[in-house]
């Protein structure tokens, strides 16, 4: 189902992360340097280094606890980082907060889902444009004309996104009453309505049912290919893992324990010793 | 599931067509002498408390903080509002220039002028409220806004301001320490307030400033900045992963909620001979935000028949006379347990059903 990703080669950097070949032509969209936080005396993630490229599905693997959520917080600034550096698109991102950060380029979902559930599906995606809507408080108060052509264009442009995912049809429902997995689904495009260079998903496919990952793993090459954007997921289910994505790294404790394509870390004894190899089969956790 | 498109559309041409026709139908029974000389004395005071409880609806049902002292930026829009006022009188009763004399003695004039200040100067106190408040985490505004009414109420009940050729002075200690000369007017005075007022306000000024707050606040709501804010009080943290400051979007609903209370206030005072700080307590604060729970946290129309009904309800009560206030803490109680029981709103709502079957959509709760 994914020619194009199984012929992807990786090539090595000068710091020591991987990129597909077809994006090593260019600086890669995120570069982390020894990463660091601890909560406490807990420390959560420690030397955590990674390169993503433009165009590049990369996962992030590892046990329950191991510290992969906590990443997504350090790169958005949830968490502020004890030490490190973080480079999007070559620009040091160590001064901007959270919402400067989605402006930066980077766009996340949650593993606990995040909506706006009192509101309906169309205003959650209309929030996620909120920077591209821009006009001011007082366009809208006076509801100049501005207002309703930005509005209007809000609007297709809503359910352009909705249409990606088949979701046209529940845009006015409220958030908050979606069954499970149209939740994910609207988080997913909610985060792609901000336009970022680099989309981060925290446990896509948790609490989906084999079809429904299919679909899934579908729809984020469809993004991919369509945006031209970097894709990182954390995710426990291994044939979503291992079927999309070109890089992998592997987490344990806060530390990265491999990193490679899925061949490798498939084969990789580290990882079978610490993760793959307490289950045989593909589902893990 | 339920449907929101178009409901909030529907949902605002009703909130607007109530308070239209609520003006006409009081003005036609004040032309056939048919409302109480009590009553008419609560006109003003109730389009006061409706938009006192629209703003505060717009921070505490559709921002989600709580506010405790909404009375504080009343007071303060009533003070710089009724200071305004006098002072314009002034002004055109000494000024040789024609257009200012002409301008300012019309009494609409003086009172939006008033108005405005007044909403000026609360929300600038608003906005200084907000910036170390709204920055932190948590729920600091409930309590910052609880010291503030306090702070406030105190304040200007030691306040002193005069008015001479000399120009305005104002004073911490005493009227005397104004030191006006033979023809100064004192405008307020300490402890008895703002003095000496001309009474500027009218229903239909009300009516007005209801209309002007309802076309903020709901225009507001169905927009860009709205729509962040609403996002703001559903969750933070996803509303900054999508680029959107948290920050700015609590002070510019705390700033408009504050601003608008002010020019109630600013009506509120210039409805009397003088007004006094301490109308301005926490009691006063809580009383709105009575109304605002009660007519449900974002829901402008609620706010707006609770702040009338509750405003109204003494009044009709006094039949009772000593029970009075006892009548009125028992629907308050009954009115607060229907609300939270669902049960009883069920049982409510399927007497509203069979009341109104031609509704097609059953509300419930608040939501903008
Ligand atoms: N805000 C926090 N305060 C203290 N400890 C935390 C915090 N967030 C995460 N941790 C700890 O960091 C570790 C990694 O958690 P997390 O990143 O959620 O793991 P996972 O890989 O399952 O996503 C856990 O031990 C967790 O308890
Ligand atoms: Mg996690």
């Amino acid at each position: 189902m994914n020619e194009s990703i199984s012929k992807t080669k990786m090539v090595p950097l000068p710091s020591h992360a991987i990129i597909p070949e077809r994006d090593a032509s260019q600086r890669p969209i995120l570069e982390v340097y020894r990463l660091g936080i601890n909560f406490g005396g807990l420390v959560a993630v420690e030397d955590f280094n990674i390169a993503v490229g433009r165009t590049e599905i990369c996962g992030l693997i590892g046990p329950n606890g191991a510290g992969k959520t906590t990443i997504f917080n350090l790169l958005t600034k949830v968490y502020q980082p004890t030490s490190g550096a973080i480079l999007l698109d070559g620009k040091d991102t160590s001064n901007m907060n959270t919402a400067q950060i989605n402006r930066a380029g980077i766009a996340r979902t949650f593993q606990n889902i995040r909506l706006f559930p009192s509101l309906s599906v169309e205003d959650n995606v209309k929030i996620g444009l909120h920077n591209e809507i821009g006009y001011s408080m007082a366009t809208g108060i006076l509801r100049l004309p501005a207002f309703y052509k930005a509005e209007r264009r809000a609007k297709e442009r809503v359910m352009e996104l909705l249409d990606l995912f088949d979701m046209t049809h529940l845009a006015s429902h409220r958030a908050g009453s979606l069954p499970y997995g149209a939740q994910r689904r609207l988080e997913f495009v909610r985060a792609l309505a901000t336009n970022p260079k680099l989309l981060l998903l925290d446990e896509p496919a948790a609490g989906m049912n084999p079809s429904e990952t299919e679909e899934l793993m579908s729809n984020i090459e469809k993004i991919r290919d369509q945006f031209q954007i970097a894709i990182m997921l954390i995710e426990h289910d291994m044939r979503l893992v291992m079927g999309i994505c070109e890089g992998i790294a592997v987490l344990n404790y806060g530390q990265i324990i491999a990193k490679g394509t899925p061949k490798e870390i498939q084969t990789n004894p580290l990882v079978i010793e610490a993760y793959l190899g307490k289950k045989k089969g593909d589902q893990v956790c | 599931m339920r449907r929101l498109r178009m409901r909030s559309s529907i949902d605002n041409c009703l909130t607007y067509g109530l308070v239209i026709v609520a003006y006409v139908v009081i003005r036609l029974l004040l032309a056939g002498g048919n409302i109480s000389y009590a009553l008419q004395g609560q006109l003003v005071p109730i389009t006061v408390y409706i938009v006192m409880a629209v703003s505060l609806n717009l921070t505490v049902g559709v921002l989600g903080e709580l506010s405790l002292g909404h009375a504080g930026f009343m007071s303060i829009g009533a003070f710089s509002g009724a200071i305004t006022a006098t002072l314009l009188e002034l002004l055109a009763d000494t000024t040789s220039t024609t257009w200012i004399r002409l301008g300012f003695s019309m009494p609409w004039l003086r009172l939006s002028l008033a108005m405005l200040i007044g909403g000026i100067f609360a929300g600038i106190f608003g906005f200084l409220v907000g910036v170390p408040v709204l920055r932190l985490h948590g729920d600091y505004l409930a309590i910052v806004t609880l010291a503030f009414g306090e702070i406030i109420k105190n304040v200007m009940s030691i306040l002193y301001v005069g008015y001479d050729a000399n120009g305005i002075r104002v004073s911490m200690d005493s009227a005397n320490a104004l030191k006006l000369d033979e023809g100064g007017t004192i405008i307020v005075n300490g402890p008895m307030g703002v003095i000496g007022i001309t009474k500027l306000s009218s229903f239909t000024a009300g009516f007005i400033l209801i209309l002007i707050t309802l076309i903020i606040v709901l225009n507001l709501i169905n927009s860009r900045a709205g729509r962040a804010i609403k996002a703001v009080r559903d969750d933070k943290i996803a509303t900054e992963s999508v680029g959107i400051s948290v920050w700015r979007y609590r002070m510019m609903a705390f700033v408009i909620s504050a601003t608008l209370a002010g020019a109630a206030g600013a009506l509120y005072a210039l409805n009397y001979s003088s007004v006094v700080a301490r109308k301005f307590d926490f009691n006063t604060s809580i009383l709105v935000l009575v109304f605002v729970v009660l007519g449900g946290m974002g829901n402008i129309r609620g706010s707006i028949i609770a702040a009338t009904v509750l405003t109204v309800l003494p009044e009709v009560l006094r039949a009772f006379n000593e029970y009075r206030m006892l009548t009125y803490a028992v629907i308050l109680i009954v009115v607060m347990l229907v609300r939270n029981n669902a049960t009883l709103q069920h049982v409510f709502r399927q007497v509203g059903a069979r009341l109104s079957k031609s509704l097609p959509i059953r509300r419930k709760g608040g939501e903008v």
